[in-house]
């Protein structure tokens, strides 16, 4: 089969509604007789409630309800657990999950109280004054190092030391392999993240539909399926009678696959009770609060070496933030501990992470999900390595890198999805050389660097590397159709908030179906539309979806060519299926249209051979056994003033192997718009919280995303080392551009300001002019 | 007169209305719930972000930080209003689509308004010039390149044609 | 974030609106730009019960070059004006060199200069600009009208020396004089954001390349905007060489009180100034020679 599409930078199908504002956003949603919800929120980080009053509240004209915990009666239960602790020896796991509405006691700032019901959302704000509120403020545990101290207030009254969790994973033997290293380097890493700030916050609207007896929900999430099958177990209702819509949506980065948020749950609730549609809609102050954010680990690391740079073995000892809830389990910190390892042959390798509550938003999932932690530290150590033992960056990376004969490559220790950590394919040497060469590595090191030095200028480089785990199971799903019009749709469980899926899953219709990319109709995100699938996370949309959608299209294919050949009374290798139509190769004037076959796929009347499935359809699954390892390198050049600790990005390089390339121009987007979130959390983003746990910068303008005088123009390359798990060969890569860039802009700002001459070493993340300026002061 | 509601007669595309508005009603609310023009989105209320971005008698504003009592009088061109028909984009519009400039699409309607009234200014900008004038909007999906490719093709085809 | 419910008065003339303030005094607010008013009624930290809407006062805008060597502006003149001014340009070259840094195009295009000045937010590079070069500020209310010396002016964070009944409606600057030269420099996280610190620096010379006249004033650097006005002291005389300007950056650093806040600690906000006072006297004496 010859594919026109597959690999083509296709301009996007979705482009034209969205460039028109034409496309549905959930604020958009507009029903009859409406409500609006506000959310009371607590101002204190941790306390016990003793009153809430909301009957003032209430008797204010436009407000319809307000209710509390106590008014959910058996409503109220803590949100499930999403994502259970893989099975791992040894391990402690003390699950505490979110509430609709606080009872008892407040966690964090900003967690929710009451809810209001009201004509409009500012007369439902206005209503938040009117609610007389009692909270008896405790400590707040907010400091990581102290929270599992004994002593130390409690998040959960009844999890004694905070302790979220406790979890060792090892191969091999890390103390014998230290015992006999020639050098051992060994630091205290800090890592913290932030609030992935799509432009687009959070929001959801549910209308129950008394006489159709159907609950109508849309919401800005990533996991639609989930959402549904959890909201009808919670309402006592059929699934069938539940429609979650993911409609076009502003960005997620991973909060958004977060469920089961107290909105989600409570605004379904409410609607029901008050036959009334609702909506909600994140205003920008609560998504600091509401909405989840990725935060902070504090890593003990080692690493072994011999004398000519082999890695004889890393330990690790790490605490983690999961704020004042653990729904998402454990994927963050195994994530952290999985990508610590890298594109290096690490054989013996000793982890260990304690998992902390702290009285802060909780922790999920964000873009990177725990992998930029665990770079930090071995390219950290890898850095520190080689300039102890003398060697040249690149050089002690290349020396350790997996050979490309090695694979699949067996690392051992469990992955986030619960099978042991094994790396499919890759070969790393070329995706190096590619990235030195473009960033002009040699020459800067040998010519550029010393003449611009001599200039004045101080000018760094960096080059880092790292292995991305994409494309995980357990499965998603595609069904294709060719109607009896000749429309070809698509129809997928999951949703889209940016990716292109409009286009690349199209795309790989039109090839196997043979018709022209624009007539693919897809449907994502809507759970009528297709019942079953997990969600977009992971860097794994692409990977598993597009593998189900390319199983359908090629079975629709199939069917469509034994009955055109059945129709033509002629050998299927003899028909050409493209433009729409089948036609005959070498004879001229005999074709016919994908419609006209779709419709004799249906008959009205007659009889059907037994066996056969009506119509041109066909929805298959794709479940790949393990996620295929993407990987990459970023390299930059900086310029940093060394009074005001200014910086400018020169040069950055990407080379990224995610095996096939559905879309080159969607990939590109997918990599600058990784990049751009990296630099953020590299040198701009910080959630800063003082001793009571209090935000002091909620506001976009004390958060700093970086604008388009922050972000440099990017050299993208790409390698291609198809995987061997699935049929496209196809690895993720929408993570690809977050995850290095917090050690990348600590190399190359120490080798800029030539800081570990001065005896000053950049062990933390995020850095900035101001935290620079503190470190090299002494 | 002083007043919790507040009359307005406002030209918007072209087209104009006349509404009986709450003081307080902000500029994107307005447009967005009462005029039903949901191509304006709101990402901040609080005038960082830029995707509220509309023009006000022919320059860019937040409309999250005016009330609509504020356009009594006015003339205001959102999204909606850019494209001169139904089969054809502003070229703008067409740059962006061909350089592969929104992902998610959210921030897009802000960029347009600021970034059409910036061309108009500005027909043969460089790429800091471009940077510059889309600093005060955020986009958290495409890391902007693409965006100021979109702006300078979109300078090409403005200088090669009457508009 | 919805603002709370207000009476809104949309002033017809100068007149009406200074009534309307002296009815209400703190319990109403001028509504000009509202790019600062109003994020702040969105996030409901200011509540006010009547906001009068000022922008239909077209009196109140408009730039005037006056017999004497000054410039008067209208407080309701938006820097999107002032900005594309040819007179402010050449005749104003500290403002024109500080307009591109405040905020972005689009705030620009509604502030105006007035309510930027009287919201005097200590990080805002205007208030420094108006004390740097000395200018007065012009304040109305039904009871009388009165000029206030720039020094005068800036009295705390957010505060300014205006009664609760007055409106800003007019600011005189100075036209600069020959063999003067101006820098304005500021640092802050990105291009738009307010200034960490920023320095506004002014050095005018006599026939001979002697220093006859020296500001220099900071935003960002304490509660006001400051001058630093022994280290402006110490250039008069010198011909402000490098050994000059170093005492001067060094006094200054004295001189400034910065709070410190999430983005630079005192520390390094002091360290700042230094550096930027002594960038800013360079570029300043280094334009001062190309001037006439």
């Amino acid at each position: 089969m010859v594919t026109r599409y597959l690999g083509a930078p296709i301009p996007r199908n979705e482009d034209a509604r969205l460039l028109r504002g034409q496309a549905l956003f959930v604020d958009d949603i507009e029903l009859p007789g409406m409500l609006h919800a506000a959310f009371l929120r607590s101002q204190v980080a941790h306390g016990r409630i003793s009153r809430i009053d909301a009957s003032a509240a209430l008797a204010r004209p436009g407000v319809v309800a307000v209710y509390t915990a106590n008014d959910l009666g058996d409503y109220w239960r803590p949100g499930p657990l999403l994502v259970p602790p893989p099975p791992i020896a040894g391990l402690i796991f003390n699950q505490r999950t979110q509430v609709p509405l606080a009872k008892d006691k407040v966690r964090h700032v900003g967690e929710a109280l009451a809810i209001v019901l009201a004509e409009s959302r500012y007369l439902a704000e206005d209503a938040l004054a009117d609610i007389a509120v009692e909270i008896e403020p405790l400590p707040a545990v907010v400091d990581l190092e102290s929270a599992a101290a004994a002593g130390s207030v409690l998040v959960h009254d009844d999890v004694a030391g905070n302790l979220a969790a406790h979890v060792r994973q090892r191969k091999g033997d890390y103390a014998a392999a230290a015992a006999q290293a020639d050098h051992v380097v060994r630091r205290r890493f800090r890592y913290d993240r932030g609030a992935s700030s799509p432009i687009e916050t959070r929001g959801l609207v549910a209308s129950f539909d008394k006489r159709a007896n159907q609950l109508t929900i849309w919401d800005t999430t990533q996991a639609p399926v989930f959402l549904r099958n959890g909201l009808a177990g919670m309402l006592g209702l059929s699934e069938r009678q539940v429609r979650v819509i993911a409609p076009f949506v502003g960005g997620a980065f991973g909060p958004k696959i977060m469920l089961f948020y107290p909105e989600e749950v409570l605004l379904p609730w409410a609607a029901i009770r008050l036959d009334r549609p609702i909506k909600w809609i994140e205003d920008r102050l609560e998504h600091f609060f509401a909405t989840s954010h990725e935060r902070g680990q504090i890593h003990d690391a080692e690493m072994a070496l011999t004398r000519d740079g082999r890695i004889l073995g890393v330990k690790d000892v790490f605490v983690y933030d999961t704020g004042a809830y653990n729904p998402y389990g454990l994927t963050i910190p195994i994530n952290s501990q999985c990508t610590l390892l890298g594109p290096y042959a690490i054989a013996n390798y000793d982890s260990t992470f304690t998992a902390l509550f702290s009285n802060k938003p909780m922790v999920t999932p964000y873009r990177g999900a725990g992998r930029q932690h665990g770079v930090f530290v071995i390219e950290r150590l890898l850095d520190i390595g080689a300039r102890e033992l003398g060697f040249d960056r690149t050089e002690i990376r290349r020396r350790n890198f997996i050979a490309p004969e090695a694979f699949p490559y067996n690392n051992a220790i469990i992955y986030q999805d619960f099978a042991p950590l094994e790396y499919d394919s890759g070969n790393y040497g070329p995706v190096l050389d590619k990235a030195l060469a473009m960033i002009g590595y040699d020459d800067f090191i040998a010519r550029e660097q010393p003449l611009l030095r001599s200039e004045g200028h101080h000018v760094g480089i960096g080059v880092v590397c790292y292995v991305e785990g994409t494309g995980i199971g357990p499965y998603e799903g595609a069904k294709v159709q060719v109607q009896a019009n000749g429309k070809v749709s698509l129809a997928t469980g999951i949703g889209t908030q940016g990716q292109g899926h409009y286009t690349s899953f199209a795309q790989i219709v039109a090839d196997q179906v043979g018709v022209d990319v624009r007539e693919v109709d897809v449907v994502t995100g809507d759970t009528d539309q297709f019942y079953w699938g997990a969600g977009t996370f992971a860097s794994r949309g692409a990977v598993v979806a597009g593998n189900a959608v390319n199983a359908a299209a090629k079975a629709v294919r199939e069917k469509i060519l034994r009955l055109a050949a059945e129709h033509f009374e002629c050998a299927e290798q003899d028909l050409v299926l493209a433009d729409g139509q089948v036609a005959i190769a070498g004879v001229p004037g005999k074709a016919v249209r994908l419609g006209e076959l779709a419709l004799k796929a249906n008959p009205m009347r007659g009889a059907v051979r037994p066996g056969t499935e009506p119509g041109l359809e066909s929805t298959q699954y794709f479940g790949p056994p393990r996620g295929a390892t993407a990987s990459g390198v970023h390299a930059m050049i900086v310029q940093i003033d060394p009074e005001t600790f200014a910086l400018t990005i020169k040069k950055y390089v990407v080379v990224h192997d995610c095996g096939t390339v559905i879309n080159p121009l969607i990939l590109a987007g997918q990599v600058h718009g990784g990049v751009a979130q990296g630099i953020g959390n590299a040198f701009y983003e910080q959630l800063v919280f003082d001793e009571q746990g209090q935000l002091l910068n909620a506001s976009l303008a004390d958060y700093l995303l970086p604008t388009a005088l922050d972000v440099p123009r990017m050299e993208l390359g790409h390698t291609v080392t198809p995987s061997p798990l699935n049929p496209l060969g196809i690895k993720g890569a929408g993570e690809a551009g977050a995850i290095p860039v917090g050690p990348l802009f600590a190399q190359a700002i120490e080798d800029a300001l030539a800081l570990p001459g001065r005896g000053v070493e950049l062990l933390e993340i995020p850095l900035s002019p101001n935290r620079l300026w503190e470190l090299t002061r002494k | 007169m002083s007043t919790e509601f507040c009359a307005v007669a406002v030209t918007v595309n072209g087209k104009p209305y006349q509404r009986e508005v709450e003081a307080r009603l902000l500029l994107s609310d307005f447009l967005r719930h009462e005029l039903t023009l949901a191509g304006t989105h709101v990402g901040c209320e609080h005038g960082v972000c830029g995707a509220c971005t509309v023009l006000f008698d022919g320059v860019p504003v937040r409309s999250c930080l005016m009330f609509a009592a504020q356009t009594d009088g006015h003339e205001l061109m959102t999204v909606e209003g850019l494209a001169p028909d139904r089969e054809r984009l502003h070229p703008l519009q067409q740059a962006m689509h061909e350089q592969h400039a929104l992902q998610c699409g959210y921030c897009t309607s802000g960029i347009l308004m600021t970034m059409t009234a910036f061309l108009a200014e500005h027909p043969d900008p460089d790429e800091e010039g471009i940077r510059e004038a889309l600093s005060g909007n955020l986009c958290r999906c495409t890391g902007y390149q693409h965006i100021v490719d979109a702006v300078k093709s979109a300078a090409l085809k403005l200088r090669g044609r009457a508009w | 974030m919805k603002p709370a419910p207000f009476e809104y008065i949309a002033a017809r003339s100068v007149e009406q609106a200074l009534a309307a303030k002296a009815a209400h005094c703190e319990g109403a607010r001028f509504l000009a730009g509202g790019q600062s008013l109003v994020p702040a009624l969105n996030f409901r930290l200011a509540q006010p019960a009547v906001l009068i809407d000022i922008n239909p006062l077209a009196a109140l805008a408009g730039i005037a070059q006056r017999d004497g060597g000054t410039i008067r502006i209208g407080a309701l003149t938006r820097y999107r004006m002032l900005e594309r001014d040819p007179t402010v340009a050449l005749n104003l070259p500290l403002v024109a060199e500080a307009l591109p840094e405040i905020a972005h195009p689009q705030i620009r295009n509604r502030s105006t200069i007035g309510g930027n000045l009287a919201n005097a937010d200590p990080a805002s590079e205007m208030p420094a600009i108006v004390l740097a070069l000395g200018g007065r500020l012009r304040a109305q209310s039904v009871r009388s009208e009165r000029w206030i010396e720039a020094e005068d002016f800036f009295i705390g964070a957010l505060t300014t020396a205006l009664e609760p009944d007055e409106m800003l409606v007019e600011i005189e600057l100075p036209v600069m004089p020959p063999r003067t030269g101006v820098a304005f420099l500021e640092m802050s996280r990105r291009r738009g954001d307010f200034a960490l610190v920023g320095v506004a620096a002014l050095v005018g010379f006599d026939a001979d390349n002697t220093c006859r006249t020296a500001r220099l004033a900071y935003c960002g650097a304490g509660d006001r905007p400051l001058l630093a006005r022994e280290a402006a002291q110490s250039l008069i005389g010198s011909r402000v060489a490098s050994s000059d300007i170093a005492q001067a950056a060094a006094l200054a650093q004295t001189a400034v009180d910065p709070h410190g806040n999430i983005h630079a600690s005192v520390g390094y906000q002091r360290h700042l100034a230094g550096v930027l006072t002594r960038r800013a006297l360079a570029t300043a004496t280094e334009r001062a020679r190309h001037v006439n």
